[in-house]
């Protein structure tokens, strides 16, 4: 247990080792940098702002108001938004492979998915996370809380991000067999983050289906959220799937962990 | 002390290729096999062979980068592929096309971060980047981004990226590519002091075979995946059937030269290029020469270790 | 003649990324579906929302997933190798040849928008076509002049990313720019909500500038909301910001060229 907790701790430490490396390049170009922190800023502000101007129009969505879609939208803003942060560049893997800067991480004595993760870091993607909070308190008032719903609340986020952080690692070690299919990832990552941005009522049921037991995205924030704003599956769905997203996320977790060695494996096996 | 234990080594690639509009075949193609050769602790080795050889297959293997198809493989007491992590610790790999530095950032930095990860202690940290920074003429550089650094710069600054965790085996995949002369030997030096005094294990790639002929005591020749030759420089020549050239400066101009033991191969005017065994004594026959004509100069040329791997493929 | 070439290689050179085409027609498909229900839930509270009715909404969400890489709402394009040539300094070379830049880097980008038309457009047209039944266009004419507004997106498109590239000029490196102006493109194009029903007076301004050109102009002749006149002044507005954007790219190359000069890069 010892040995994995020191393992753990060295990995983090060589993360940011690696993370602080990156920033500081992108700082070498003053000028790119903060137009690129303004910029991200720009984007989320106005992706809500696209939401804000659909509510211009109509005062519900799917039979949800706009404080309860926000707090759809900023639950699971967090959990993209810090996935994406922490280790959105795994989406570059077949950059890497392409280019042959695999091989030189191999050689080090650091675990590949942290290189690979803190290369490219770029601190301008908090701008997403800090949006998402924004949006998420504003959303919060539309919530009657209890000490169990703000305990829930922080259990739903932080399996919102593990959840997130597994579709990036899954979808991407795809990039291992087939190196240009970046964007295919794209369609689960930032897919699975539009279609949380709204309430499920919106889906038919199959969809929903399928986003629940499929690509379990649903539990980001959806049946959470329906306890915390005490309403009723729309759907008929039981009401404990309200607590369960830790489970998902460990699932989900479990099959990135898998579909990262295996690709590593394939990679190591046949060297492209 | 064995270093590097290679037994029967090797490794199939499956190759998928279309073939008319639907079908695809898929042949095996063996990169590596019957591979076999053992490096001891302080060897220089140079690892010579066409493209599409295998060279860069063995080299991945022997990092932990590709997993052997069969044999037997350890460097350094450990099995690459599954212990990668510790045996990166233990190596330095320096690929001479791409750098591993930060692009963006001065010199210092990467060295730094590189003392981090591999957790070198930072008292023999400071007393290895001094020296490296002295033997390599670093020292205005450190600060520059690298970015501003030329080739040869950049490529010592990449040498020295990879020794400062004190690697036992240095790889080196083609170091001198697109270096100038004066750069070439400078490095070439560097690496000589390198294995001399800290005794560290080297193992080179290179087309540019002079590198071979200044650094390393022995070269393992390989050529369809498999060693057809491994020895020290000199057997490579005698194997070869590699021959040594007189060069004869005439008085005046003559038909070519007959004496025993050479064939004359090129007459240019009052010069003459006599070729003879490289393991051939010179001496009679440049008595002999002397003794029949009236020689203005006389030089010898040692054998071109190009045509002598060229012979070997050849044979091979 | 040169021109042509130019741009039959450019499409040649894109056709060359297969997997990425598919992974890239699956991603916006899925996106498809997303928006198509998001506007369904809105259109069907206000069936009559921005003078649209269902099916418009459908197939505008369609037609915006379809032409997103053929008007290259994200950047990239010709105008990326213009850039990194920039940065690198390479593009003193081109500077000194007796072809025209501009005409060259758009040949390539127009031979790049026919290929993501053919591959990126049709099939999640058909997807949509079979999931959500969108409206073909009302008559061959209206897909007529769709195509020619399409063509003027493209230019409009490649004159302000042109202008992107051009600030590395000054600034090294295009990246910070070229994120900026893709934010811009996003919302102002109509990708993020159809800009008709934006509320007045962003409605009217948004009309108005250039981004308007990439995806609503040709989404109403399309849909039928534009005809007769009303198609000649959506291309005569169309036209009118290309030309004066092509002029634009031609005073900065100007000046970017005099930089280079003196400066010598």
């Amino acid at each position: 247990m010892a040995e994995v907790t020191a393992a753990v701790r060295g990995a983090c430490q060589e993360y940011v080792w690696i993370a602080a490396m990156w920033v500081r390049s992108a700082l070498a170009y003053p000028w790119s940098f903060w137009i690129l922190v303004v910029g991200s800023a720009l984007i989320t502000l106005l992706d809500f702002v696209g939401l804000g101007l659909m509510f211009h129009t109509i005062p519900h969505l799917g039979g949800f108001g706009l404080r309860e879609v926000a707090l759809l939208y900023g639950a699971s803003g967090i959990g993209i938004g810090v996935a994406d942060l922490v280790i959105g560049s795994v989406e570059q893997v077949g950059l890497h492979v392409r280019t042959g800067t695999l091989d030189a991480m191999l050689t080090r004595p650091v675990p590949l998915l942290v290189q690979v993760c803190a290369d490219r870091f770029a601190v301008r993607r908090l701008g997403r996370i800090s949006q998402a909070l924004v949006v998420f308190a504003y959303g919060a008032g539309s919530v009657d809380w209890t000490l169990a719903k703000v305990g829930l609340a922080l259990v739903m986020v932080v399996s919102a991000c593990l959840i997130f952080f597994s579709f990036f690692v899954a979808f991407s070690c795809i990039q291992f067999w087939t190196v240009d299919s970046t964007e295919f990832a794209n369609a689960f990552t930032y897919g699975g983050n539009t279609m949380t941005q709204y309430p499920m009522t919106i889906f038919p049921r199959e969809v929903l289906k399928g986003l629940t037991f499929l690509i379990p995205v649903a539990f980001v924030n959806w049946y959470p959220c329906l306890f915390l704003l005490g309403r009723p599956d729309p759907f008929g769905l039981p009401g404990w799937f309200a607590f369960v997203s830790p489970v998902v996320a460990g699932l989900t977790l479990t099959v990135a962990g898998l579909a990262w060695t295996s690709g590593v494996r394939h990679y190591t096996s046949t060297g492209s | 002390m064995t270093l590097i234990d290679v037994r029967d080594l090797a490794r199939t690639f499956v190759v998928r290729k279309r073939s008319g509009r639907l079908g695809r075949t898929r042949t095996e193609v063996e990169a590596v096999r019957d591979l076999t050769f053992d490096i001891d602790a302080g060897e220089m080795v140079g690892y010579i062979g066409p493209n599409g050889a295998g060279k860069s297959t063995t080299i991945k293997m022997l990092t932990g980068i590709l997993v052997p198809t069969s044999g037997h493989l350890r460097v350094s007491g450990l099995e690459p592929s599954t212990q990668r992590t510790d045996l990166a610790r233990r190596i330095g790999v320096v690929f001479g096309q791409r750098t591993t530095l930060w692009w963006d950032l001065p010199l210092r930095d990467s060295f730094e971060l590189l003392q981090k990860i591999y957790r070198v202690d930072p008292v023999r940290h400071r007393r290895n980047l001094q020296e490296y920074v002295e033997l390599l003429d670093l020292g205005d550089l450190l600060d520059t981004p690298v970015r501003q650094l030329s080739l040869g710069q950049r490529m010592r600054g990449d040498i020295t990226a990879a020794l400062l965790h004190d690697p036992e085996i240095l790889y080196l995949d083609e170091p001198t590519i697109g270096l100038d002369v004066v750069s070439k030997g400078r490095l070439r030096e560097f690496l000589r002091t390198l294995n001399a005094e800290r005794g560290t294990t080297l193992m080179l790639t290179t087309h540019d075979l002079q590198d071979i002929e200044a650094l390393c005591d022995r070269v393992i020749v390989i050529d369809h995946g498999t060693a057809v030759f491994d020895g020290p420089l000199a057997d490579l020549h005698r194997r070869g059937g590699s021959r040594r050239t007189l060069v004869v400066d005439l008085v005046d101009e003559a038909p070519p030269i007959e004496v025993p033991g050479a064939s004359t191969r090129r007459v240019e005017g009052p010069r003459q290029w006599l070729s003879f065994p490289a393991g051939a004594s010179a001496a009679p026959i440049v008595s002999a020469v002397a003794a029949a004509y009236a020689v203005a100069d006389l030089s010898i040329q040692e054998p071109d270790i190009e045509d002598v791997i060229r012979d070997i493929y050849a044979g091979a | 003649m040169l021109y042509a070439a130019v741009a039959v290689r450019s499409f040649r050179r894109f056709s060359t990324y297969r997997t990425a085409t598919l992974a890239g027609v699956f991603t916006n498909s899925v996106f498809g579906v997303i928006y198509s229900y998001a506007y369904l839930a809105l259109w069907h509270q206000r069936p009559d929302a921005g003078g649209y009715d269902a099916t418009d909404a459908v197939t505008y969400v369609w037609l915006g997933q379809a032409l997103l890489m053929t008007i290259a709402l994200w950047g990239g394009g010709t105008t990326d190798d213009l850039a990194e040539r920039i940065r690198t300094g390479d593009v003193a070379i081109d500077l000194y040849r007796p072809v025209g830049l501009i005409g060259w880097y758009l040949a390539g980008d127009l031979g790049r928008a026919v290929y993501h038309v053919l591959a990126r457009g049709v099939l999640p047209t058909i997807l949509g076509l079979v999931l959500f039944d969108i409206a073909l266009p009302a008559s061959p004419l209206a897909g007529a002049w769709f195509v020619v507004s399409l063509a003027l997106a493209v230019v409009t498109s490649f004159a302000i990313r042109f202008l992107v590239a051009c600030t590395a000029f000054w600034l090294l490196d295009q990246s910070g720019m070229r994120m900026l102006s893709g934010v811009l493109a996003i919302f102002l194009s109509g990708m993020t909500l159809p800009l008709v029903i934006f509320p007045e007076p962003l409605r009217s301004i948004a009309l108005a500038l250039p981004w308007a050109s990439y995806l609503q102009t040709p989404a109403d002749i399309w849909l039928g909301h534009r005809h007769g006149a009303g198609i000649l002044a959506g291309l005569a507005l169309q036209v009118l910001w290309a030309a004066v954007l092509m002029a634009v790219c031609r005073a900065v190359l100007a000046a970017a060229t005099r930089k280079v000069v003196v400066q010598g890069g």
